[in-house]
């Protein structure tokens, strides 16, 4: 019964991008552990840690389109949300070097030591213990994001002034993290990762467990989402998207409700940063970099805002993109391809990639009617009248 | 003692001398002649002449004597030097020579090299450059040799140039004050000499003479180091106001342009910023095109880059009005991705066609250089960038309330069906207000191009900044960006010394966005109903 009613609730859309990612799941890591390199069906190391990598942004995709795309908040700096996430793990794999760094302090990481520290700041105490770390991966985003939201959607910042706020604060903490005496490793970021749990983080087995895990996470990130849009509380968040002051004057507590749906999202994006962080092997301060932020929602644009599905799957084309454009002669065009791209989809696929599929799939079905889907349901649009 | 007085009679001499300012040239002739006497007294009345002939190279001349680097050639009556690095002159001529083997140093004794000294320090204090006079003023000051009192004196006389006298009043003063058997009524005026100039050295010799000091000096002293500290945390916050208004010039000129179009418009032009560097980059050109073909009318071409960076920017920003932004109008998230989109390819186009590094603006003469306002060092590039930003702010001020475009752009912004139904082209008005806009990003550019590297990420470094005054502003006036941007540049500058540069601006970050909270439509929001869209 329940899982009847959970199916029900993915749809038929949920389920394919579920079985997909179970799929990825399986199939690349035991093609990267169990063929050897000679064999056509090898998936090199490399590759795989690329997907995965994939696979964080998707995750990030995800929980930004749960504000953007469900309720109209524009965040133009959840990637300080993803970035913080990032950092916290970063500092778990720095206490787990442990005497094996350059400096071979057994406390202290090798920054620290150049930077001549005499102990270990505040803010890095537990972070030796994963549980610990992986507790505060979700706390400092959620707090910084409860403060941020409950200060802003307190006093009706609202539309763009939210959008540059957010972006205010992410070039603060950009500004911030570069600095040294900030104690997170300024310029250089946290790297010379050794170990996670124990296990060597270069070693091909540990990479293929974190592919998994981080496809678990993905699975469930959606599913939360899923159950949030899908929710009472999901409908009165795109009430509120298409007309604040209208779900207001029912009488519903539209500060509490965007809160929480923030909070909830960045969170979402901490957990993905602090998977981004094991595979990618390093977290600087350029992830805070506003274009950084920018770029994400461009991937949700792309994808589809307001979908979810549309959400990962922008993450993924887009990046794949970029990653095809900037390995070899293409590099120079890569950004007027990314440009361009921005400026296409904006003008000419308000509903991305999954409103092509979905006005060809009714194209299909009802030859020769008029109905234009792309009109039918148009969040922006509304949106901008009162 | 006895010495001293004679030291300070032949300075006096010499001096007297000096002021007559005989025929130039002949008298430094006859003077050489002298030296191949080889007799103190007449190598003694040479030093006086050439000290009384003000010729430049007289300094030289004396300098080598004191040295032993003067050669005299007995009969030819030639006489040479070396300078300090040991090349030969021809003393008359002042032309490189060779130093014939005959020549033998011109002897000196104790007396001698005091006069030299003396007449050495007369020569250079009197001396018609006010940059020499200064440094040795600030030579004096730092040796406090009594000999120079007599010279300084008279130099005090005859001085004219501010700075300088300054210099040699406090130099005065410190001779003054470091011998022991002057009376205290000469000390005190002294003291008040100091506290009159009052900078950076007075008030260390106060402190110094202050240990020393007792009764009515001491307390004189002490009141007069509280004086200067006074008048220099003046002056301090005069150079930072200062400062402040020179960053917020240059905010408010990125982010005038930005208040015509999200200001005015509402469009998020996420692309202003390229439309800054397009403006720098105009100027880059221009200046290219006169170095190569009118070298000579070099500073002209940053007068002739405004108009051309205007319109080559204004050009561009109608261009994407018709291209990209009408088709978002009411939309303005979606605006932001394109624009964003759009400055990307603005970017990457400029890195393609000049390169990713640093091109080189240089500044015109006229803006080169500064000067001092009450104390104050003042340069001439910040200057005019102030004028020139306030110049523009009074253009666009004049265009929007002085002009039929100016009144249909409001009219448009006011209430888009009336203005229609009234006649105005709306769709011409709004490309029109956004070319203006573009037009005003790209003569920042100019400006901003003397003071910041032009480079494709010339834009991108203003953008947020831009946003942060015209949001703390309120959106949709002009008087508020401008109040806006001098708050936050003047903040910036008194935070600057306490935080650090980058903690001041993440300080202000945090600032704006808790100030935000409390008055979410700016420091001077636009009151009534169109707001609440």
């Amino acid at each position: 019964m329940i899982t009847a009613r959970f199916i029900k609730l993915l749809e038929g859309r949920g389920l394919l991008f579920l079985a997909i990612v179970a799929v990825v799941a399986v199939l690349i890591p035991a093609c990267n552990l169990m063929f050897p390199v000679t064999s056509p069906l090898h998936i090199t190391t490399g590759t795989m840690v690329l997907i995965g990598k994939y696979l964080c942004y998707a995750m990030f995709a995800i929980a930004l389109d749960l504000v953007w795309g469900y309720c109209g908040i524009l965040s133009l700096g959840h990637g300080a949300f993803f970035a913080l996430g990032g950092y916290a793990m970063g500092m778990y794999l720095m206490r787990q070097i442990g005497p094996r760094g350059v400096y071979a302090h057994p406390v202290l990481p090798d920054f620290m030591v150049f930077l001549n520290y005499k102990e270990l700041p505040l803010a890095w105490w537990g972070f030796q213990s994963l549980p610990y770390a992986m507790m505060m991966v979700l706390l400092v985003p959620g707090l910084l994001a409860f403060v941020f939201g409950w200060l802003a959607f307190r006093s009706r910042v609202t539309g763009v002034y939210l959008s540059i706020i957010t972006q205010a604060m992410t070039y603060a903490l950009w500004l911030s993290f570069f600095r040294n005496d900030m104690g997170f490793g300024g310029n250089n970021g946290l790297t010379d990762f050794k170990d996670i749990l124990g296990f060597n983080v270069q070693a091909q087995g540990t990479r293929a467990g974190l592919f998994v895990i981080t496809c678990i996470a993905l699975a469930l990130t959606f599913m939360i989402a899923r159950l949030i849009v899908a929710s009472t509380y999901g409908k009165v968040l795109v009430a509120i998207r298409d007309a604040e002051s209208r779900t207001r004057f029912l009488g519903y507590r539209v500060e509490h409700h965007k809160l929480l749906v923030w909070v909830v999202s960045a969170m979402m994006a901490g957990v993905a940063g602090a998977l981004y962080v094991p595979q990618v092997g390093i977290i600087n301060p350029s992830e805070f970099h506003p274009a950084n932020s920018i770029e994400a929602v461009v991937w949700v644009a792309i994808g589809g805002r307001g979908t979810l599905v549309g959400a990962a799957l922008g993450a993924v084309v887009v990046n794949w993109l970029k990653t095809m454009f900037t390995s070899g002669w293409l590099a120079a065009y890569w950004l007027f391809a990314l440009g361009g791209l921005f400026v296409l989809v904006t003008l000419a696929m308000p509903k991305g990639l999954i409103g092509l599929w979905d006005s060809w799939q009714a194209r299909r079905k009802a030859p020769g009617s008029e109905t234009s889907p792309a009109r039918e349901a148009e969040p922006s649009a509304r949106e901008a009248k009162p | 003692m006895i010495r001293q007085l004679y030291r300070r009679l032949a300075a006096t001499l010499l001096v007297l001398l000096a002021m007559a300012a005989p025929a130039m040239g002949q008298g430094l002739n006859e003077a050489l002649d002298r030296f191949s006497a080889d007799s103190f007294s007449e190598t003694e009345a040479a030093v006086t002449a050439i000290a009384a002939s003000g010729e430049a190279r007289g300094v030289d001349i004396l300098d080598a004597l004191a040295d032993r680097r003067l050669f005299a050639a007995g009969a030819t009556k030639d006489v040479f030097y070396r300078n300090a690095a040991g090349e030969g002159f021809d003393a008359r001529s002042g032309r490189p020579a060779t130093i014939p083997a005959g020549a033998a140093p011109v002897r000196l004794n104790n007396r001698l090299r005091n006069t030299v000294q003396a007449a050495l320090g007369g020569m250079t204090l009197l001396s018609p450059d006010p940059a020499r006079r200064q440094r040795a003023a600030e030579a004096v000051f730092r040796s406090r040799d009594a000999a120079a009192l007599d010279t300084l004196n008279l130099a005090l006389v005859r001085e004219t140039v501010p700075k300088v006298r300054a210099t040699m009043l406090e130099a005065k003063a410190a001779i003054i004050l470091s011998n022991p058997a002057t009376p205290e009524a000469s000390r005190i005026a002294a003291v008040q000499d100091i506290i009159a100039v009052g900078d950076h050295d007075g008030i260390a010799l106060l402190r110094q003479t202050l240990a020393a000091a007792t009764g009515p000096l001491r307390e004189v002293i002490e009141q007069g180091i509280v004086t200067i500290e006074r008048r220099q945390r003046i002056r301090e916050v005069g150079q930072t106001v200062w400062f402040g208004i020179s960053l917020g010039s240059v905010l408010l000129l990125a982010a005038i342009g930005l208040a015509i179009t999200f200001g005015v418009m509402g469009v998020i032009n996420m692309a202003h910023g390229e439309m800054v560097m397009i403006g720098a980059y105009t100027t880059f050109v221009v200046q290219e095109v006169f170095r190569i073909n009118f070298p000579h009318l070099l500073d002209w071409s940053l007068p002739l880059a405004i108009p051309l960076a205007f319109l080559v920017a204004g050009a561009l920003g109608v261009a994407i009005e018709r291209g990209i932004i009408r088709f978002l109008y009411g939309r303005p998230l979606e605006t932001l991705l394109a624009t964003f989109g759009l400055s990307l390819v603005l970017q990457q186009a400029v890195r393609t066609w000049f390169g990713p590094t640093n091109r080189e603006v240089s500044a015109p003469s006229y803006m080169s250089g500064s000067f001092e306002f009450l104390g104050m060092q003042i340069t001439y590039g910040r200057l005019w960038i102030v004028v020139f930003t306030l110049f523009v702010f009074a253009m666009l001020l004049l265009v929007l309330k002085a002009t039929s475009l100016g009144l249909q752009m409001r009219a448009v912004t006011q209430n888009r069906r009336m203005a229609s139904a009234m006649g105005i082209r709306t769709r011409f008005v709004d490309a029109m207000t956004f070319g203006l806009g573009s037009g005003i990003a790209g003569v920042a550019g100019v400006a901003l191009s003397q003071i910041d590297n032009v480079s494709p990420n010339l834009g991108q470094s203003y953008i947020i900044d831009s946003f942060m005054v015209v949001v703390f502003g309120g959106v949709g006036n002009l008087w508020g960006t401008l109040v806006a941007a001098f708050t936050l540049g003047i903040a910036n500058k008194v935070l600057e010394p306490y935080a650090g540069a980058v903690l001041g601006k993440i300080i202000i970050l945090v600032l704006l966005i808790l100030f935000i909270q409390k008055r979410p439509r700016g420091l001077f929001a636009l009151k009534g109903r169109a707001v609440e869209q």
